[in-house]
């Protein structure tokens, strides 16, 4: 049984999804629920498995590379597959109350995540260069339509934006898959580290172009553009999933084959720079615009765009601190990241909009949304005690030991620039209202348990964090050689 | 195991009780009222078990591995116990006072639930082992505060909070940087009477320098040293309760406290002397004492002449501690906490006149003496105390500074002692004079005798006789001055 862990871990969640798509979400969500249970079950199983033993290999089918498919789950994986369950779990949660009163948007659904779920899994465990193609494109298959969910003409746009990005961003990897096969003749990672001798201009060709193609479908800027209005515009549920874990894949494949072999070639100082340049462009910019925008929902999404940068800094830096410092980010991101927009949904549904401006006097009815976003608020700061704290300190141990001070100084900004558009969502809560303005708050709409506890317990996680450095770094493990 | 543990539950009794507030909402006042008390006894009787443990030589030690190699550690020495009697006593006093001061006004669930983080934060500030402990709270306090400073939620106090957090945020980032320095040259910055540099100061002796400078201006923000002071005189805007506590106990005395253990449990006076760290940050301290209460005499609001007043008083222990001599290290230490007594009588009074008289404003305070007794007598028994007057708590702080900079044959601090007790008779004198004696306006003509509520009263009392107490019996054992000799005995090694 434990063998087929992997498997079961990819194949459960699609099978919840087919089971909806056949016969609806059932009495009292039933279908639904039972899809979060067959996925959560191997996923949890997946990651004690590799906590006990270390990392856990299947060949599908029992062929071996490089006829078969080999899935591999290291301590890395495993920490994805974790925060997917436990976002994952949480926001499906939330949904269940979310699309309570649309039927029809519910079905599509629990027929599209599920789908997702699975797919992230797969990606999380794949162990070849089409593999992960392939995987990643069922990652954004599954991601557009749920944008589409909002119904609006707005998300329509949105998510057509997402779509040809994210298809000119797959076009990129495959061309250069195609090279690195044409070149080596396999994908399978393990096995092209054997057969690579002497790298020609074509692998670095095929690198750079997989790197590029990457960045697009992580949103690095400057290919951020179709990320905040289908972040910012999707359903709450939606919105915190894609941030969380959608563009969290991207980047874990880029770190994934970064420290594989294939990428030798752009191991050089000035392509590490290159790309950490990228992420400091990343982090003020993302920051500058979540300052400016009007929208909560936006200045959640913009907030997405700088967060990512951090994991990029990795590269110049290397070294046993800042890769657990940029693998601890993306988890402490993910989580926080669900939670704010869990709040924001929350707070934009029982305001009936997310115009900061009017959020005046709010503070007190909204309570439990507005605390909530402040404690997922502390993660994204990088103030203690909260994983976002953490994830800095080791990112700053891990410049300074590298002699890359400036880059410390540039996540120090980082944080003073989140805790700028975090303090001011928190500003327009704590103000009173104008006492000569004329409209009075408007009726605030009640919201139920079930969209109110996920939101409680992802912020909750996000401060809780601060404080699972030891067994989470533990089951990631070492760095990966070329990292070290 | 339990009672090893007891910084930590100390830090614990204040956090369970503002969750406790936070949940039980803004409706259930009882319940809130009982909790608060509650737990502000609780804790001061943990905080009396843990100071007879200290006196008597027992561990007080608990630890829990953060990340790989880092740990969250809590102990409780002799100057741990200094801070948190300090936090614990004004604690419930200023608790009595809000409760009084904050009746009938909206968000109190609120109030009550960040005070009490705020005091868990301070807590954590005070038994914190390391470096890397004392930022976790540190930080967690400037969280915890700013939504008491905008409490009231008015244009003004939102603007306030702004610059509060620019600046406590910012210094913040700086003390990471340097904290993070020195735990990559592999010093963790454990707290240990003597010192923790394990001889780094010998190969980097620049970065030690560079480094000192880093955890320098990220405390000073908070002890408010110039030019990092400007938050300081602008929160004035938040609810009395809140000045009282921020001035006196928490926000201002973390950093000060922050300067002690840096010099004393991390750099070590002898690597202060070496690279002359301790006179640079006496200069600073010097600057900031005579700065501070030339601005105090400009002021018209009293609050503000308060908190001018306060910028400069607390530097007195970075003073004291810059100077580095035996006797300067308990006159500064002293004043931590007898700046504390004084600062938050000073503040009541202010709030008591304001909330009773509407007086704002130092001219609106004509004859208020007679309205006023008991309330104007505790005002200027902290006003004489601020001075410097014998027997007040705050004249054994300047005589041991005095004393400790003989020792430290640092002559030209004895000039500045003198200036800024002139100064402070002149900013506060006017103010006791119009008091006692000024003529009230036509319109203000006064009616009799109208004292504060007792809610606001009697703990005004408890801590003006405190801050006369700590004076008059400063020989007593467990006298504050006995308590930080005990203390200045320990890292003087006997």
């Amino acid at each position: 049984m434990t063998e087929m862990l992997p498997v079961l871990a990819v194949f459960l969640p699609m099978l919840g999804g087919v089971l909806v798509f056949l016969l609806g979400c059932g009495p009292r969500n039933a279908w639904s629920v039972l899809t979060v249970m067959l996925s959560l079950t191997p996923s949890l199983l997946l990651v004690q498995q590799v906590a006990a033993v270390g990392t856990v290999e299947h060949h599908l089918g029992g062929w071996a590379p490089p006829l078969g498919i080999r899935l591999m789950a290291d301590g890395l994986s495993a920490l994805m597959i974790l925060l997917t369950a436990v976002v994952g779990g949480l926001v499906s949660m939330h949904a269940l109350g979310h699309f309570a009163e649309r039927a029809n948007a519910a079905r599509n659904f629990w027929v599209l995540w599920p789908l997702l779920w699975g797919s992230l899994n797969a990606l999380f465990l794949s162990a070849d260069l089409f593999n992960a193609y392939v995987t990643l494109e069922l990652v954004t298959l599954a991601a557009i339509p749920l944008v589409l969910l909002a119904g609006s003409a707005q998300a329509v746009n949105a998510a057509l934006r997402y779509l040809i990005l994210a298809l000119f961003g797959s076009m990129l990897y495959l061309a250069g898959v195609a090279l690195v096969y044409g070149l080596i003749g396999t994908l399978d990672m393990q096995l092209a580290a054997e057969r690579l001798s002497g790298a020609g201009w074509v692998l670095d060709l095929a690198a750079a172009l997989m790197v590029t193609g990457l960045l697009v479908k992580a949103a690095i800027v400057p290919f951020h553009l179709w990320l905040p209005d289908a972040h910012g515009g999707a359903p709450a549920p939606v919105s915190a999933l894609l941030s969380a874990l959608v563009v969290k894949a991207a980047v874990y494949l880029l770190l994934r084959l970064w420290s594989g072999p294939l990428f030798e070639p752009l191991s050089q100082p000035a392509a590490a720079w290159l790309l950490a340049g990228l992420g400091v462009a990343a982090i003020l910019y993302g920051s500058v615009q979540a300052l400016r925008q009007r929208r909560l929902k936006l200045v959640v999404a913009y907030s997405t765009v700088a967060q990512l940068g951090y994991m990029l800094l990795l590269f110049p830096m290397a070294g046993l601190l800042a890769w657990q410092g940029v693998i601890y980010h993306g988890v402490a991101h993910g989580v926080a990241k669900a939670a704010l927009f869990l709040a924001a949904g929350n707070i934009l549904y029982q305001l009936g909009h997310d115009r900061i401006v009017d959020m005046r006097g709010s503070g007190s009815v909204l309570a439990i949304s507005f605390g909530c976003f402040a404690l997922a608020g502390v993660s994204i700061m990088g103030l203690p005690p909260s994983g976002g704290f953490l994830a800095k300190w080791l990112l700053l141990q891990g410049s300074l030991q590298a002699g890359a001070w400036w880059l410390a100084l540039v996540i120090l900004a980082g944080g003073l620039l989140a805790a700028g558009y975090v303090f001011r969502v928190l500003r327009a809560a704590f103000q009173v209202p104008d006492p000569d303005a004329e409209e009075k708050l408007p009726e605030v709409r009640h919201i139920g348990a079930m969209m109110r506890w996920p939101m409680l317990l992802l912020a909750l996680t996000a401060i809780g964090l601060g404080f699972a450095g030891e067994p989470l770094l533990t089951l990631l493990g070492d760095v990966p050689g070329r990292l070290g | 195991m339990i009672y090893q543990a007891l910084p930590l539950w100390t830090l614990m009794t204040s956090l369970v009780a503002a969750l406790v507030v936070f949940a039980a909402g803004e409706s259930r006042h009882r319940l809130r009222i009982t909790v608060n008390l509650a737990a502000a006894v609780f804790k001061l009787v943990l905080v009396g078990v843990m100071l007879l443990g200290v006196l008597r030589g027992d561990l007080f030690l608990v630890s829990f591995t953060i990340l790989p190699g880092l740990d969250l550690v809590f102990h409780a020495d002799a100057l741990t116990l200094l801070f948190t009697t300090l936090s614990a006593v004004l604690w419930l006093v200023t608790t009595v006072y809000a409760v009084s001061y904050l009746e009938q006004r909206p968000n109190r669930a609120r109030f009550f639930g960040f005070f009490s983080l705020c005091v868990a934060a301070t807590m954590g500030i005070a038994t914190a082992g390391n470096l890397f402990t004392f930022f976790v709270f540190y930080e967690l306090l400037t969280l915890a505060t700013w939504p008491l400073v905008v409490h009231n939620g008015w244009p003004k106090a939102m603007a306030v909070g702004r610059l509060y957090l620019r600046y406590t945020l910012g210094g913040g980032a700086v003390l990471l940087l340097g904290i993070v320095a020195l735990n990559a040259l592999g010093v963790p910055g454990d707290f240990l009477a003597g010192g923790s540099l394990d001889g780094l100061e010998k190969t980097h002796p620049g970065l030690v320098y560079g480094i000192f400078l880093l955890l320098l201006l990220g405390l000073g923000v908070k002890a408010a040293v110039v030019p990092l002071h400007v938050w300081l005189p602008n929160a004035m805007v938040a609810p009395a309760p809140v000045s009282a506590l921020l001035h006196a106990v928490a926000v201002v005395k973390a950093g000060a406290f922050g300067i002690v253990r840096v010099v004393y449990d991390v750099y070590g006076l002898e690597v202060m002397a070496e690279l002359h760290l301790g006179s640079l940050l006496a200069v600073v301290a010097s600057i900031t004492i005579i700065y501070g209460s030339l601005k105090a005499i400009a002021q018209t609001d009293i609050k503000r002449r308060l908190a001018y007043s306060t910028v400069s008083q607390v530097s007195y222990i970075a003073l004291g501690v810059g100077l580095g001599s035996p006797y300067a290290t308990i006159g500064g230490l002293v004043h931590l906490v007898h700046q504390g007594l004084m600062k938050i009588t000073l503040f009541f009074c202010a709030g008591n006149f304001a909330e009773t008289h509407g007086v704002h404003k130092i001219s609106e305070l004509n004859g208020i003496g007679r309205r006023m007794p008991w309330t104007t007598a505790m005002f200027t028994l902290g006003a004489f105390g601020m001075m410097g007057a014998p027997p007040m708590a705050g004249f054994i702080s300047k005589w041991y500074l005095g004393m400790g900079a003989l020792q430290a044959e640092a002559y030209w601090v004895i000039p500045v002692l003198l200036a800024s007790t002139a100064l402070n008779a002149i900013y506060f004198l006017p103010l006791l004079y119009r008091a006692w004696f000024g003529r009230p306006a036509a319109e203000h003509e006064p009616a009799g005798m109208a004292e504060a509520r007792p809610g606001l009263l009697v703990p005004t009392l408890c801590t003006g006789l405190a801050a006369l107490g700590a004076g008059v019996l400063a020989g007593m054992p467990l006298s504050p001055l006995s308590w930080v000799t005990f203390i200045v005995g320990q890292e003087y090694g006997g």
